[in-house]
C-alpha cells in the first residue's frame, strides 16, 4: 500500500496537449474514482499512472518514489482493464499466476497465493477454466484476481464494468467496494459513470477536456458543485438548468427571460441584474400551489420513483417526486423550486456563484 | 368425391411428397449448394488423383495404354538409387527451406509489427518476391548463380575474399544450397504476411497487461505472442511445407534437377520419368509414393498443433 502524488502532470500527442497540468494528491488506502465524458484525459492518466504512456512534464510519485522513469513492471502495481485483458491461452489459475511465475516464486507459492485470492473472488471452483468457457461477470473477477495475487501498493482500474450488463455492474460495483474495504488497498478507478464514482469513491476528479473541474468526497460534489459542468455531470437525471438575471426586490429571486421567478434563499454577492444560470436538481421540485405554471410533456413512473417531464416557459425540466403521482401528458401543474436546494452559477463563466 | 379419396388428399397435404422435402429440407439445401463445387472438384481434382494412382499400378508408356502389373513400378523403385535420392533431396529441400522460413517470416512479421515511418510501403514491398512469377525469378536466380558471370562471385572476388568464381549451380551441394536459398527468397514472404496478419489480431492490452505483470519483450513473446499465433503457425507451416515439397518450377527452371541428379526431387524425376522418357507408369508411381510424405504433414499440423482446448470453449458471450 502506497500512497500516490500526481503533481502538474501534463501530456501532449504531437503538437496536442490533451491533460493541461492536473494534480491529484491520493492518500494511502483511498478509493479514487477519476470520472468524466469520454475524451477528458482520465484513462490517459491512468495509463500514464500505470507506465504505459510517457509524462510529458510535471511528476507521478508511488509510495514517495518518482516514477516517472520507472519501468511498468517496477512501479509495484495491478491493473484491471476495461476488456479484462486475460490471456485466452491460460487457465484462469494459470492466469492468475502469471505475474508471480515471471517473478520466479516456487510453484507452491504460486498455488498458495492463488487459491488464497480466487476464495476472497469465489474462483475456486473456476481455476481449470479457460476464460471463454466464462461469463462477462467471472472474468472481471478474474482480471481482478490476477490483480490481487500480486499484493500490489496500488489497484488502477480502467472502467472495469462498461462491458458488462446493468444487473451484473450493480452486483460488480459492490464486489469491488467490499474488496476494497477488505484488502484497503490504495486504489484509482476510472470511470465515465457518475453513479460509479458516486457510490463507490472516497474521493471523486472529475475531469473534462483535459483539467481537473473539481475534486472531492462524492456528497461535497452533489451539495456543492464548483461549477456548472461538475452540477451537470454528477446526478441523475441531470440537475435542471435555467437562465435568468439576478434581482433582488425584497426577496432574491432569478428572474427568466419570460417573467418567472424563481426563488433564492439568500442574495448571493453581485449586481442585481447580473446574467446567471439557475440550477435545481429534479428531486428538488415540489409540486404545490405558487410554484411556476408547467405543462407535463412525459411521466415516466419507475415504481420507486416518479420522473416528469415538464415545460416551463419554452425551457424544458425534469422533475423527480417520491410518491406516484396521478398527471398525464398535457396536463398543466405547478411546480416549486426549493429556494434552499438552488444553484447559481456565473452565465459567462459556469463558475459557482 | 368419396370420403376415400378426401382423406388421401388430406394425408398427401400433410406428408409432404420425398421431392418438395429433399427441396426445403435444411440438410439436403446444404448438399444441393455444395454440389456445383462438389462436382468440379471431383472432375478436375480427385479423377486425376485416382487415375494417376491407378497409372502406378500400370506399364503404360506415352502412346501406349497399360496393363495392371501390380506394386511391379514400385518394386523397380525400391532398388532404385536415384529415386532414393530424389526423396532425399526432397526432404532435405523441404526441412531446411521450411525451418528457414518459418524462422526468418516469422522475425520479418514481428519486425513489421512495429512502428516505423513507410510502414505501408514496406509491407508491400515485402510482398513483391511472391507476386513475380516462378520461372521469372528463377531466371533472375540463374544469372545470379551463374558459373561466369555471378553477380555474388564477381562481388566477393571484387572483396578478395575467392579467387575463383563459385560453381553454384554446377557443383551437387553449391546447387541444393542455391535452389533451397531461392526457394526460401519465394516463400518468405508469404510466411510473413500470414504471421503478420495474424500478430495484428493478438489484443495490444494483452502486451499491457503482460508488461504489468512484469514480463521482459522476450517473455511476453514467449508467453503471450507465440502461443496465440500457434493456431495460424500450423496453417502457414502446413501450406508452406505441402508447396515446398511439391515444387517443381523453380527445380526446373534452374537446374533441372542436375548436377548429376543432386537436385531431383521427386516432382521433377516423376516429370523426367514419365514425360520426358515416356514411361507414364513409372512417373505415377513416383508422384503417388509422394501422397503418404504430404498426407504425414497434414496429420502432423492436424493432431499436433490444431488441437488446443482454449480454443474450443464454448463462447458464452
Amino acid at each position: 500500500m502506497a500512497s500516490v502524488q500526481i503533481r502538474d502532470v501534463r501530456k501532449s500527442f504531437g503538437d496536442v496537449e490533451i491533460l493541461h497540468g492536473v494534480s491529484v494528491p491520493i492518500e494511502d488506502g483511498q478509493f479514487v474514482v477519476l470520472v468524466g465524458p469520454s475524451g477528458c484525459g482520465k484513462s490517459t492518466l491512468l495509463r500514464m499512472l500505470a507506465g504505459l504512456e510517457n509524462i510529458t512534464s510535471g511528476t507521478i510519485s508511488i509510495g514517495g518514489r518518482v516514477v516517472n522513469k520507472v519501468h511498468p513492471k517496477e512501479r509495484d502495481i495491478a491493473m484491471v482493464f476495461q476488456n479484462y485483458a486475460l490471456y485466452p491461452h491460460m487457465t484462469v489459475a494459470k492466469n492468475m499466476g502469471f505475474s508471480l511465475m515471471l517473478r520466479g516464486a516456487s510453484k507452491s507459492e504460486i498455488d498458495e497465493r492463488v487459491r488464497k485470492a480466487a476464495n476472497i473472488l469465489g474462483l475456486t471452483p473456476l481455476l481449470e477454466r479457460y476464460p471463454r468457457q466464462l461469463s462477462g461477470g467471472q472474468r472481471q473477477r478474474v482480471a481482478m484476481g490476477r490483480a490481487i495475487v500480486r499484493d500490489p501498493q496500488v489497484f488502477l482500474f480502467d472502467e472495469p464494468l462498461s462491458n458488462l450488463d446493468a444487473k451484473l455492474r450493480v452486483a460488480m460495483r459492490t464486489e469491488i467496494k467490499e474488496l476494497h474495504q477488505r484488502l484497503k488497498t490504495t486504489t484509482v478507478y476510472v470511470t465515465h459513470d457518475q453513479i460509479e464514482a458516486m457510490t463507490m469513491a472516497d474521493k471523486i476528479v472529475v475531469m473534462h477536456d483535459g483539467i481537473i473541474e473539481q475534486m472531492g468526497a462524492p456528497l461535497d460534489l452533489y451539495d456543492r458543485p464548483a461549477n456548472q459542468f461538475v452540477a451537470g455531470f454528477i446526478g441523475s437525471p441531470a440537475m435542471n438548468f435555467l437562465d435568468g438575471k439576478l434581482q433582488a426586490n425584497g426577496s432574491a429571486y432569478v428572474q427568466t427571460a419570460q417573467g418567472q421567478k424563481l426563488p433564492l434563499r439568500t442574495m448571493p454577492q453581485g449586481d442585481s441584474g447580473r446574467d446567471v444560470v439557475y440550477g435545481i436538481r429534479p428531486e428538488h421540485f415540489e409540486m404545490g400551489e405558487g410554484g411556476l405554471p408547467a405543462e407535463i410533456v412525459v411521466v415516466e413512473p419507475t415504481g420507486s420513483e416518479t420522473q416528469i417531464v415538464a415545460r416551463i416557459g419554452n425551457q424544458e425540466v425534469i422533475a423527480v417526486f417520491r410518491e406516484r403521482q396521478s398527471v398525464k401528458p398535457g396536463d398543466k401543474i405547478s411546480l416549486r423550486p426549493r429556494a434552499d436546494a438552488a444553484h447559481l452559477f456565473a452565465k459567462d463563466t459556469g463558475k459557482r456563484i | 368425391m368419396s370420403t376415400v379419396e378426401e382423406t388421401a388428399e388430406v394425408s398427401r397435404s400433410r406428408e409432404p411428397s420425398l421431392w418438395s422435402r429433399l427441396k426445403t429440407n435444411r440438410n439436403w439445401l446444404a448438399i444441393w449448394f455444395m454440389l456445383p463445387a462438389a462436382i468440379f472438384l471431383i472432375l478436375f481434382l480427385a479423377w486425376p488423383l485416382i487415375l494417376g494412382v491407378w497409372l502406378s499400378f500400370t506399364d503404360a508408356r506415352l502412346a501406349r495404354p497399360g496393363e495392371f502389373v501390380g506394386f511391379e513400378n514400385y518394386e523397380w523403385l525400391w532398388d532404385d538409387s536415384i529415386f532414393w535420392l530424389s526423396v532425399f533431396n526432397t526432404l532435405l529441400y523441404t526441412i531446411v527451406a521450411s525451418a528457414i522460413k518459418f524462422a526468418v517470416g516469422l522475425y520479418l512479421a514481428l519486425l513489421l509489427n512495429r512502428h516505423m515511418p513507410f510502414k505501408a510501403i514496406i509491407r508491400s514491398v515485402v510482398l513483391i518476391p511472391f507476386i513475380v512469377p516462378t520461372v521469372l525469378s528463377a531466371i533472375a536466380f540463374w544469372w545470379i548463380y551463374d558459373a561466369q558471370f555471378s553477380i555474388i562471385s564477381w562481388s566477393l572476388r571484387q572483396m578478395g575474399l575467392i579467387q575463383q568464381n563459385i560453381n553454384f549451380l554446377g557443383d551437387g551441394n553449391w546447387a541444393r544450397a542455391s535452389l533451397i536459398f531461392a526457394n526460401i527468397w519465394r516463400g518468405v514472404p508469404f510466411v510473413a504476411i500470414t504471421l503478420l496478419a495474424g500478430l495484428q489480431t493478438v489484443s495490444p492490452s494483452l502486451y499491457e497487461a503482460a508488461t504489468l505483470d512484469g514480463a521482459s519483450a522476450w517473455q511476453r513473446f514467449r508467453y503471450v505472442t507465440y502461443p496465440l499465433l500457434t493456431p495460424i503457425i500450423a496453417v502457414v507451416m502446413t501450406f508452406s511445407v505441402l508447396f515446398t515439397f511439391t515444387d517443381f518450377q523453380l527445380i526446373w527452371a534452374m537446374t533441372r534437377g542436375g548436377p548429376v541428379n543432386a537436385t531431383h526431387l521427386m516432382a521433377t524425376l516423376s516429370y523426367q520419368r514419365g514425360i520426358l522418357s515416356g514411361r507414364l507408369g513409372e512417373g505415377a508411381a513416383i508422384a503417388t509414393a509422394m501422397i503418404p510424405f504430404l498426407l504425414a504433414a497434414i496429420m502432423i499440423s492436424w493432431f499436433g498443433l490444431q488441437r488446443r482446448k482454449w480454443q474450443h470453449g464454448e463462447g458464452n458471450d
